[in-house]
């Protein structure tokens, strides 16, 4: 029986931990959008909607929506103490212009010099949409892309040069994928941790470009397994 | 309402306010569908939710181009549209949508930016070094008309916002030739605090009153 990888879940659980307490943070749609439930109780940090808010706390209870307070996906929001409203340029003003500590978004693929494509499906139909995510992958200060190691049809999404439509180039510092933790540098991909079970090994056999990694690579660190 | 949007021609450039179902001039947006005006270039972040927001003038088939930066799943009439090759759109990185309609409006006509380099988007612009950086060259962005929603306006035309429904509509008010914009309630001159008012009223042409219509 094939080893279980992080649910969907556990990824958005072990990306948290890289939030320091006091940072502006933007998350982009797919995991990174249930990555907020699992901020660590004593780290507070401040969540920026591109549509124009800053300190967007949970989801609005039933009953409670106001169809003005709502993020960047339509699902209305709350505020935490000290939150404020901008316009467009100035939310974008913070993205672009390296203002925001750490944004992280999700990937269709991911290069070996942190290249990102995560907006559009070769071949898919309709038009597509680049949304914020291309002002976000220039700016970020840090960019964390969290996403599954292998596409639905077992294909390597972390790869030498991408072959999907690019979001912005040399833009990745971190993935965290349902088996690993890897890190973009200068000499390369280097493999921080492996989800419970895997071996370095077995994270580079799903991985087209060569990881670097010490001797002993740790397991992630996950509450829940 | 009709009154307001009367003069919009066919082929007009027009740009609406809006984003995640906040802040969308649908008053305005339903008259121009009665008006019937056709072959409009629209600007706006999305192409419209089933009927709701723009969806209606693509259902209408009076919009020939669109500029946006994620005309949206929930975009029915205009998915089908492109897919057919009937609507011609340009898609835009959403920071440098509303960036091209702030140079517009402060009358700067072009400006360099690191958004897009070595994407699709940098096909056909021009590419520079500086300080050691990539950029490309992005064009201003202005229309004739801008349709925009805000919660409250005085007499003048100053303009409060509301929440998250403020997103493109300060901007879009600085970018067109006219600037319509739809409130929930008009004040009488001089009771609103200035240093509120996001939007002076030097950028407000027409003024509408209707109660807000949300497509949640």
């Amino acid at each position: 029986m094939p080893k279980a990888r992080l649910t969907r879940e556990q990824i958005a659980e072990r990306a948290a931990l890289e939030l320091p307490d006091g940072a502006y943070v933007n998350l982009g749609w797919g995991i990174p959008n249930l990555i907020a439930a699992y901020v660590p109780k004593d780290v507070v940090v401040y969540f920026h909607s591109e549509n124009g808010i800053l300190g967007m706390g949970p989801r609005a209870k039933a009953g409670e929506e106001d169809y003005d307070l709502v993020d960047a996906m339509k699902v209305p929001v709350t505020l935490v103490p000290g939150a404020a409203y901008f316009s467009q340029v100035d939310a974008h003003v913070m993205t672009r212009g390296g203002h925001l500590d750490i944004c992280i978004l999700g990937g269709l693929q991911v290069s070996e010099r942190g290249d990102l494509a995560n907006w559009r499906v070769p071949g898919a139909k309709g038009a597509g949409g680049i949304g914020g995510a291309m002002d976000i992958s220039v700016g970020a200060e840090k960019l964390i892309v969290t996403m599954e190691h292998n596409s639905k049809d077992g294909q390597r999404k972390i790869v030498t040069a991408c072959s999907y439509p690019l979001t912005a180039i040399e833009c990745v510092n971190t993935i965290i994928t349902d088996l690993a933790v890897i890190d973009v540098t200068t000499d390369g991909l280097v493999l921080r941790e492996v989800a419970p079970g895997f071996t370095p090994e077995e994270v580079q056999e799903q991985t087209e470009p060569k990881l670097r990694c010490s001797e002993n690579v740790p397991e992630m660190a996950l509450r829940t397994k | 309402m009709d009154l307001a949007v009367a003069d919009v021609p066919d082929g007009a450039i027009v740009m609406f306010g809006g984003f995640g179902g906040a802040g969308f001039p649908n008053n305005l947006i339903q008259g121009l569908a009665r008006r019937g005006a056709r072959n409009l270039r629209v600007i706006s972040n999305n192409c419209g939710t089933g009927d709701g927001e723009l969806g209606i003038l693509f259902k209408n088939r009076q919009i020939r181009h669109v500029v946006a930066a994620f005309p949206g799943p929930g975009a029915t009439y205009f998915q089908q549209q492109f897919d057919a090759g009937e609507v011609e759109l340009e898609l835009v990185p959403q920071g440098i949508l509303c960036e091209r309609m702030r140079a517009f409006g402060a009358g700067i006509p072009a400006f360099y930016s690191p958004v897009g380099v070595g994407t699709d988007v940098a096909k056909g612009k021009e590419e520079r070094v500086i300080r050691g950086k990539r950029y490309i060259l992005e064009q201003a962005l202005g229309a004739d008309y801008a349709f925009i929603k805000a919660y409250r306006a005085d007499r003048m035309g100053n303009l409060v916002y509301r929440k998250a429904a403020r997103n493109f509509n300060p901007i879009m008010a600085t970018a067109a030739k006219i600037t319509i914009v739809e409130v929930d309630e008009v004040v009488e001159t001089g009771t609103l605090d200035p240093e509120t008012i996001v939007t002076p009223s030097i950028y407000v042409d027409r003024i509408v009153v209707a109660k807000g219509i949300h497509n949640a």
